[in-house]
């Protein structure tokens, strides 16, 4: 019960992060890329936010032996720059520039009642799924 | 244009931060969240820790509804409702972050603070390919 209650209660943090600080218009997503037109530097300040507070809360979590609801801290360790990496992080980058959404923002939008969002949403989890045989295959 | 919203998107990009130090906390794992929708979708790995994950994607979605009740603020919100733009973006925003093993969060707001060599050069890569595409859209082609 207590990893639900979790659960929610960061995915609503997590959501309430996404629409204040504007990561959940699409808009100012497309705005901050265009670095040579339009250029809002908003984002980067959601960025070193994000990460601030991240390097010191991982930094205090981690002095634990274990998480609450689990045995383990699972980070990745995976040290290999190789094509799917590459591959992968171009392609997600041209998708995010054509349509203002990366996927957390993408589920919040949901509940906003935009048209596009029912069409990103579903072909994005048809991308997400075609990946996962590409990597099974390869 | 937008707004220049340094303060906000400070504050929010805090909040962000603090649901993924939660993620770790509780869940003891990165907060992903092209890794947390790919665990829904075949071929399934594990379903015993799917329902903390559906409580999350459930808050995601919860989140504006609740913002918007109780500040009395209307969330800005413009999105293209092109059928083929959104389609071809979702699809290749897909298959890219499953390919490239995250997005935003888990290589961004996760990846960066871990100093994670793939995570940074993810994050490079597609911030790179996202001016690049705006750029190309709105001043090569659009121009």
């Amino acid at each position: 019960m207590g990893k639900i209650v979790f659960g929610l209660l960061s995915g609503l943090i997590f959501g309430f992060g996404l629409v204040i600080s504007g990561m959940s218009n699409p808009a100012k997503v497309l705005n901050f890329l265009d670095i040579f037109g339009t250029f809002d530097p908003s984002l980067i300040f959601v960025m070193g936010g994000a990460v601030i507070v991240v390097f010191v809360g991982y930094r205090l979590v981690l002095r634990r032996k274990q998480p609450v609801f689990d045995q383990v801290f699972q980070i990745p360790s995976r040290k290999e720059i190789d094509k799917n990496l590459i591959i992968g992080s171009a392609l997600f980058g041209i998708g995010w520039g054509i349509g203002g959404f990366c996927p957390g923002p993408a589920i919040t939008a949901l509940s906003l009642g935009s048209e596009g969002i029912f069409y990103f949403l579903p072909s994005l989890l048809i991308g997400l799924w075609l990946s996962k045989i590409l990597k099974k295959g390869s | 244009m937008t707004e220049f919203t340094p303060f906000a998107s400070l504050v929010g990009g805090a909040l962000i931060g603090l649901a993924a130090v939660m993620v770790m906390l509780f869940h003891g794992r990165i907060a992903g969240i092209s890794g947390i929708l790919g665990r829904f979708l075949p071929p399934w790995s594990n379903n015993k820790s799917l329902l903390w994950r559906a409580a999350f994607v459930f808050g995601l979605i919860l989140a504006p509804i609740i913002y918007q009740k109780f500040s009395g603020i209307k969330i800005e919100h413009i999105v293209s409702n092109n059928l083929i733009i959104m389609i071809s973006a979702g699809l290749i925003v897909g298959l890219g972050v499953g390919l490239g093993s995250g997005c935003t969060s888990g290589h961004g707001v996760c990846g960066i603070p871990r100093a994670s060599v793939r995570s940074i050069i993810a994050t490079i890569t597609f911030m790179s390919f996202g001016i690049l595409t705006v750029f190309t859209i709105r001043h090569v082609i659009g121009g």
